[in-house]
């Protein structure tokens, strides 16, 4: 099989990661900034962060032969410091014409707090004023549902955002709906504890139709399984599935979006 | 999206489920036996099980673990979530 890993944070991962990867057929790897653990103590320390997502770590890929893209931001958890913010984000545009940049992301919310909103305003008007894709975390567990309605509704009061063009992240069948009706692109996130599990994730699939919906490990530093995608693939054969459904989910599906990026640049015509 | 040589559901899943079900009955045990019912998120744990009696269950267990209001919290005090929706006076 062939199938793109639409968010997955190598930088925390080893390379053989990125052997499992490449073996089981994975064609792509995007990787969204992220909080590292632990906050930051200045905005040089996302300047590196950027550097390494847009220099060291698609040249570390490259040794697998697997192309690496990325998408920038200050993740939501870190949001609540408003200057440090501020900063960071006035960082970003010179990094938007790296060869490997999708867009920006993930953005969004964590506690659904008002400073965390200020700086998604912050990050939604960068995207917006750049003609950049938006990739979105939805918060966890009980944050999520509440969440998801806000970042939704404030991305769609934007007129400048085309909807197609934003993929809103760890969905779960109380949130997905949501995403769909507002003409926005689904994620769902293959975790061992929290999240959805690959039975559920198809379930959702059968449910809402695979046109505007991807699957990925969102794999990290945390309890997480590189190769959550092509597991899931499996679940799908189990099913009873055929090849031609499976590499629609796997891989035309979220080429279809990426390629909304003039630099999401892959060679397709390899089997 | 439907495959193409459908399989039972029960037949791929029951022993998963089953599974599942045994642990839930476990955790129920254990706390009773640890006598932390009062923890929220127990309470919370409770009152989730109850939507299993009707249809669209995911999506109901998922709501009734969700906060349930609609407005922005005044500032973030953590970065984690716990499952549940914390008591209003915590």
């Amino acid at each position: 099989m062939r199938y793109i890993e639409p968010h997955a944070h190598m930088v925390s991962r080893t390379t053989d990661d990125y052997v499992a990867m490449v073996t089981a057929g994975c064609k792509a790897v995007c990787e969204p900034a992220f909080w590292a653990g632990f906050d930051r103590s200045s905005s040089k320390g996302f300047y590196d962060y950027f550097r390494q997502l847009t220099e060291y770590e698609p040249a570390r890929a490259a040794k697998f032969h697997l192309p690496h893209f990325s998408w920038l931001c200050i993740n939501p958890k870190e949001s609540e410091d408003i200057a440090l913010a501020n900063e960071v984000i006035d960082l970003i545009p010179q990094f938007l014409d790296k060869p490997n940049v999708l867009g920006i992301g993930e953005i969004g919310l964590n506690k659904n707090s008002r400073n965390e909103m200020t700086i998604l305003e912050r990050h939604v008007d960068l995207a917006a004023t750049h003609k950049q894709l938006i990739l979105v975390h939805t918060p966890h567990l009980e944050d999520k549902l509440k969440g998801t309605r806000l970042i939704v509704d404030l991305i769609k009061s934007d007129s400048r955002i085309d909807p197609s063009r934003v993929l809103i992240d760890h969905v779960e069948e109380h949130t997905v709906k949501y995403v769909m009706d507002a003409g926005m692109w689904g994620g769902i996130t293959l975790y061992p504890e929290s999240k959805a599990t690959a039975p559920r994730a198809i379930d959702i699939l059968e449910t809402y139709g695979a046109d505007r919906l991807w699957m990925n490990s969102a794999c990290d530093w945390g309890v997480s399984v590189p190769l959550a995608v092509p597991y899931a693939a499996m679940e799908m054969r189990r099913r009873g599935y055929d090849d031609d459904i499976i590499d629609q989910v796997f891989y035309r599906s979220p080429v279809a979006f990426l390629r909304q990026s003039p630099n999401f640049q892959i060679d397709q015509t390899k089997p | 999206m439907k495959p193409a040589n459908p399989q039972s559901p029960v037949d791929l899943y029951f022993m998963d489920a089953r599974s599942k079900l045994i642990d839930i009955a476990a955790f129920m045990d254990r706390v009773e036996r640890d006598q932390a019912t009062d923890d929220f998120r127990y309470q919370a744990f409770l009152k989730a099980l109850k939507e299993l009696e009707n249809s669209d269950r995911a999506t109901a267990v998922l709501r009734s673990l969700s906060d349930p209001t609609s407005e922005l919290i005044p500032a973030a005090t953590t970065k984690a979530a716990c499952g549940a929706p914390p008591p209003a006076d915590s």
